[in-house]
């Protein structure tokens, strides 16, 4: 189980709601944000810099990155250039049943637009199906391609990937 | 890396740099590392590490720096030094000034079967994926939690092989967790407190046995687990690679958090020997941001020292990028290093006592 990111790590529900880049709640249920989950304190500060809202604050090179959630339009920019694949867009308000998640992904060959894929969790366990709505592949992300699913909105803070996409 | 950085800020200055280089490209670690930089944008975040390279290498160019590649130091005498280029051609060199960015070379660790075709450091297997395309093997385990286990774990699945395992012998991961985190959402497992037994195999790796480690760092063999893999790569630290400054005759000092024995060296990165500098992760293995730093720190102090920068505006330039390596060692993940830093500069000056350079420090 979750017992903090430099044991598993993997950063626990804790760590991620105690960091200043994590959504609220409240916010988090409006629509399409981004989930910072960087929670160890690293010489960084990329994703403060291209931010086109100015949505995430990055005081020191050593500080954690700070949401401004009001004004994160939730355009997912900051997803393929965070350096360590930290940022993720979660719409809870996608449609009535589904939420939306947006990820990085840097393996070839890539899956299809909707095709359906194994979720994973921020451990890797398949924890459900979800379909592919979208596939962002743009000369500036730089070989970081931004994939969209469609999961279960119970599910909306537990997904964050799929399972590797491999040749037959 | 940090070799491209000092010739780049020293050459500005308007000193004649040369630059020598064993491999047949410029940028050292920089040309396999395929992944995306962390840090500011003073250090190229953002940027993939072989793009870094090549923007250096630009940089150089640009500003009259003389590359010459595929060159071995074989010998060095004070600030003399023999050359062998292309492995035929011996020359025989001066410089005013030498800045020495030899980088690092892996540790091993040993356990039965370490010696069998198939074992190999964790660097050897991304510089086979990333420089020439090949694939070591399809099953790897991987031994070692710290950013370069992380990294080249997830390179070798990009590559297109399966990492069946990291294991880490402390009960916590080495690395970043942001690293860590990825691996993991690809399903890889990270098992602390565990480490390898041995490999088996006839000719080669076939499988490899890790263990739980106990309290006492002793084998609790209740735990064993044998791993069907063909490929054990170790990543267990690396030690600065510091051949050139003892053969330049540069005193060292054993500091395990920066890797072992490091060239002494103060707080302009010049060494016990005079006009000898160091940068990068000979000076002692840090990350890729404090070596720009290193490098930057080096060069000036070599150009100041070679009149090419009045010693106001060197003052000036050497705090600002004293600050930003303070900075960048502050923090978790790199408070000891700043500890080890202080003690080599703290070092350098009791040594300088004895001789007449103690005058010509700065403060």
């Amino acid at each position: 189980m979750h017992r903090g990111i430099s044991l598993t790590g993997s950063p626990s529900i804790q760590e991620l709601e105690e960091s200043p880049g994590f959504p609220s709640k409240r916010r988090l249920l409006k629509g399409p944000i981004a989930v910072i989950e960087c929670v160890q304190e690293i010489p960084c500060d990329v994703c403060g810099l291209i931010c086109p809202y100015n949505a995430i604050e990055v005081s020191t090179l050593k500080s954690l990155p700070k949401l401004i959630e009001e004004k994160c339009e939730g355009c997912g920019a900051c997803i393929p250039l965070c350096p360590g694949q930290a940022i993720f867009l979660v719409n809870h308000n996608y449609s009535r049943e589904k939420a939306l998640i947006s990820f990085p992904y840097e393996f070839t060959p890539l899956p299809e637009v909707n095709s359906m894929v194994e979720a994973v969790n921020r451990l890797g366990q398949v924890i459900t199906k979800g379909s592919i709505v979208m596939i962002l592949d743009r000369e500036s992300f730089d070989h970081t391609v931004v994939i969209s699913i469609t999961v279960p909105k119970k599910l909306a803070q537990q997904v964050r990937g799929i399972k590797l996409h491999r040749e037959e | 890396m940090s070799g491209l950085v000092a010739a780049i800020e020293a050459s500005k200055t308007g000193a004649k740099v040369l630059l020598i280089d064993k491999n047949a490209n410029a940028g050292g670690q920089l040309v396999k590392q395929i992944h995306k930089f962390f840090g500011s944008r003073r250090h190229y975040a953002g940027i993939r590490g072989y793009a870094i390279g090549k923007r250096l290498v630009d940089d150089a160019l640009t500003n009259g720096v003389e590359i010459m590649l595929n060159s071995s130091v074989f010998s060095m005498f004070g600030t003399e030094m023999g050359i062998i280029k292309d492995g035929e051609e011996a020359r025989w060199l001066r410089a005013k000034k030498i800045i020495l960015c030899c980088g690092a070379s892996e540790k091993a660790i040993m356990f039965p079967g370490w010696t069998l075709p198939g074992v190999m450091g964790a660097g050897a297997a991304q510089t086979l994926i990333n420089v020439h395309r090949v694939l070591p093997g399809k099953r790897i385990l991987m031994i070692g939690s710290g950013n370069v286990g992380l990294v080249v774990s997830y390179q070798i699945l990009q590559a297109g092989a399966e990492v069946v395992a990291i294991v880490e012998a402390l009960p916590k991961i080495g690395g970043w967790g942001v690293h860590a985190s990825k691996i993991l959402r690809c399903g890889i497992p990270i098992i602390t407190s565990h480490t390898i037994k041995e490999a088996l195999g006839r000719r080669k790796v076939e499988s490899a046995v890790i263990v739980a480690l106990d309290k006492q760092n002793g084998l609790s063999s209740k735990t064993e687990r044998s791993l069907e893999v063909d490929i054990i790569c170790l990543a267990v630290g690396l030690k600065p690679s510091i051949e050139l400054p003892l053969m330049a005759g540069c005193e060292t000092m054993f500091l395990g958090s920066l890797g072992g024995r490091v060239p002494i060296h103060d707080e302009n990165m010049e060494t016990t020997q005079e006009g000898i500098y160091v940068a990068g992760d000979c000076a002692g293995i840090e990350e890729a941001s404090t070596a720009i730093e290193s490098g930057r720190l080096a060069g000036t102090a070599a150009a100041e020292k070679l009149g090419y920068l009045s010693k106001e505006s060197a003052y000036d330039s050497k705090e600002k990028i004293r600050r930003v390596l303070n900075d960048l060692r502050e923090g978790p993940f790199g408070i000891e290093r700043m500890k080890a830093k202080k003690l080599l500069n703290q070092r350098a000056k009791t040594l300088y006592i004895h001789n007449d350079r103690g005058k010509t420090q700065d403060a």
